[in-house]
């Protein structure tokens, strides 16, 4: 059961790649676990988390603030824009 | 639809770091990084005037906190934060001076400052990381490494008793005394906005995860285990006696907002 | 005591209380210190007479604190100091070395006892002074002035400021148990005839700020916090902008410019102090309490037919290299009277190249040296 609608409408998880470490403390933290820790390696010599299902994502940002390298977290939709 | 990889994006903490000097030093798991993010996000709902907040930090993986934040902020010498702290809140009482201290730097070397801020009741406020080792150094005893832990200079076992920050602090005379775990962000983040605005001394503790020393030596697993362990060991007791708030190594660990009392500040600033 | 007002007029004091009017008239309103013998007294009307100006005194828990605590104070923005003796000094020094660092203008005074360790706390001694060069790790120039009154001691004090101020750095005065603990007339001027000198502020917005970006005299303007210049200082070697910066290439930039600070400066920094060396075949080196002294023995050794002059010292450093160089091509020897086994003697001996013999005049401390031992040290300079 995805949770849309008016929490989630205009907001987007932003995940800064190149920042992660990796730690997977989002992944473990996400009551959703709709966090994976990629089998890719970022720049920097680690693997970098990813988003597996942005619809049952509820933006609650618990994820962002678990995260010690300002690598994730939910934004406002106008701000992700290009 | 995908998000993934938006890398020209900014994080909403970006406008307050020193962005040139990111990525920062810390391994991967530590503590520091929630803390310092958690740090952040109650300084912006606090309301305070930024270019009144000055950072004051000593030394240590706890201490590198200030060079990463776009305030005022000084990188003092080891457990010298405190009383350096406490000169410019004198010199300025306009300032609202907020400390990054580890539990080496404020509780070792730092110890004597410490109580006697807490005394005087000087308004400052401390965020204390305690990882129970001194990191930075690679991974020697501190003042709060639990009895029997192992570390680079206790291979046999820590024989030493640990201090009680929260026990040791309210008994010096500080008016906000907390300790959270790294992992109990949504309590950690209220307690230090709790803290930021309180008149007198204030300390935060929080228990946060060094793998890469503390929790390697004592097989405490990655920091992720080590984060589930805060997790899940983790209970909260405000109300405790605090002279049982002590940390044992595999036992529980207390946390909560133990002390919030009234009491004239040092000068009344 | 005062009312809140300035003190004006003449006063008989003792060297310690004309210390703390004179940071007084210099502007200082932080005082953060820990009782010792034979400084205490400073901090004593300190505590009293701050808090009537609108300033802070603070008693801390120990020198360690002190000196901290007054590096906080001077980048809150207050003019601040400190005052001690030699045990406190030495506690004192790691914090020395990041007021160095940190370019953090402030005052140190050390009303120097015998020592070492416990030694005499009642009694002077001349025994920091090379510490006050070298006392903290790391290389580093730094500024050191000697009073050998009451009146000095307020006058140095106001100079220690303004030099401070203008170079940030901590300055030092050294002087002794004796000259703290002396009482003489002070004539304290009223504030418009007192000339401060106050740090530099950046003229660029803060965000073209670089804290450690130094003009053209090695010295960079100093904005403090709450000013709105957000910026990181930090004692780990640094580049222009504060960041640490862990290199090789990063410290020898940095470490240059705060120790050419100084030497570049000197011509401005030094002021010493020469009476009867043109025709003088001896000159008398001293600084301090002994300076005192050899006035009467170079009265006598005059007398006597000897041609011997004084080179009083009032800034001990950066060391008067040239000036000491310059009488060495004159005269046959220097007499260095000083309350210790020899410390600014080496420096004297140093700077004479040879050219002139260094006789040293030692006190092991306790006492001050009778004109006695200087006139025959003045003799021997002549045989």
């Amino acid at each position: 059961m995805t949770k849309s609608g008016a929490k989630t409408k205009n907001k987007v998880l932003l995940i800064l790649t190149e920042r992660c470490k990796g730690c997977g403390f989002c992944v473990e933290f996400c009551p959703q676990h709709v966090l994976s820790i990629s089998k890719e390696v970022n720049a920097r010599g680690y693997y970098p988390v990813y988003l597996n299902d942005n619809d049952k994502c509820t933006k609650c940002n618990l994820c962002g603030l678990v995260c010690p390298d300002f690598a994730i977290s939910v934004v406002g939709d106008k701000e992700a824009q290009d | 639809m995908s998000t993934v990889a938006l890398e020209k994006k900014e994080h909403p903490l970006d406008a307050y770091l020193r962005m040139e000097r990111l990525p920062h030093i810390w391994c991967s798991g530590c503590g520091l990084g929630i803390i310092l993010a958690s740090f952040l996000r109650s300084l912006l709902k606090s309301g305070l005037n930024l270019d009144k907040v000055a950072v004051v930090s000593g030394i240590g993986c706890t201490g590198r906190a200030a060079g990463y934040v776009k305030l005022d902020s000084f990188h003092t010498t080891h457990g010298r934060a405190v009383p350096f702290a406490t000169g410019l809140k004198l010199a300025n009482p306009e300032l609202k001076v907020v400390l990054f201290s580890g539990d080496g730097d404020l509780v070792a070397i730092g110890g004597n400052h410490l109580i006697h801020a807490a005394r005087r009741n000087i308004n400052l406020t401390v965020i204390c990381v305690n990882n129970f080792i001194y990191g930075m150094t690679g991974g020697q005893l501190g003042p709060t490494t639990p009895t029997t832990a192992r570390t680079t200079t206790t291979r046999a076992g820590n024989i030493e008793e640990s201090f009680n920050i929260p026990y040791l602090v309210a008994a010096a005379g500080a008016v906000y005394v907390a300790r959270w775990t790294a992992a109990q962000v949504r309590q950690l983040e209220k307690s230090i906005a709790e803290a930021l605005l309180k008149k007198g001394f204030s300390l935060v503790e929080v228990i946060s995860p060094c793998s890469t020393y503390y929790g390697r030596m004592n097989k405490l697993g990655t920091a992720l285990e080590m984060m589930r362990y805060y997790r899940d060991n983790s209970v909260v007791k405000p109300d405790i006696d605090l002279k049982d708030a002590a940390i044992k190594l595999g036992g529980q660990i207390v946390t909560g907002k133990f002390v919030d009392i009234e009491r004239p500040s040092l000068f009344n600033i | 005591m005062s009312e809140g007002k300035p003190l004006v007029g003449e006063f008989f004091l003792s060297g310690d209380e004309a210390c703390a009017e004179g940071a007084i008239s210099a502007g200082c309103r932080f005082f953060a210190g820990y009782p010792i013998t034979p400084a205490t007294e400073i901090a004593e009307r300190m505590s009293d007479r701050l808090p009537e100006i609108g300033g802070t005194y603070i008693q801390m828990e120990d020198e360690l604190a002190s000196m901290a605590a007054v590096l906080g104070a001077a980048w809150g923005g207050v003019k601040s100091m400190t005052a001690t003796s030699g045990p406190g000094f030495s506690l004192m020094m790691e914090n020395i070395g990041l007021g160095v660092m940190l370019e953090t203008p402030c005052v140190v005074v050390d009303i120097q006892r015998a020592g070492p360790s416990t030694g005499l706390p009642t009694l002077s001694g001349q025994g920091d002074m090379m510490q006050a060069r070298w006392g903290s790790h790391g290389h580093y120039s730094i500024i050191a002035l000697a009073p050998n009154s009451p009146q000095e001691l307020f006058n140095l004090t106001i100079k220690a400021f303004n030099l401070s101020e203008k170079y940030r750095v901590p300055v030092l005065i050294m002087s002794e148990a004796s000259t703290g603990h002396m009482y003489e007339k002070v004539v304290i001027p009223p504030p418009d005839k007192i000339e401060l000198i106050h740090r530099r502020k950046p003229t660029v917005p803060p965000d073209k700020y670089l804290p450690y970006k130094a003009d053209a005299d090695l010295i960079p303007p100093m904005a403090v916090a709450g000013e709105g210049y957000r910026f990181h200082v930090t004692g780990l070697t640094h580049d222009e902008r504060g960041y640490p910066a862990m290199n090789a290439e990063a410290q020898e930039k940095l470490i240059k410019r705060l120790v050419e600070k100084i030497e570049k400066n000197k011509a401005d920094i030094i002021q010493v102090e020469e009476e009867g060396i043109d025709d003088a075949e001896v000159v008398v080196c001293a600084y301090g309490v002994p300076s005192r002294v050899a006035i009467l023995a170079i009265e006598q050794a005059r007398e006597g037919g000897i041609k011997v002059g004084m080179l009083r010292l009032i800034t001990v450093w950066p060391f008067p290299e040239e000036k000491v160089r310059e009488i060495a091509r004159q005269v046959q020897a220097f007499v260095v009277p000083e309350i210790n086994y020899g410390q600014i003697a080496l420096e004297v001996e140093r700077c004479a190249c040879g050219r002139a013999k260094t006789i040293l005049v030692p006190h092991m401390g306790g006492a001050v040296h009778s004109p006695e031992m200087i006139l025959e040290a003045i003799r021997q300079a002549v045989e």
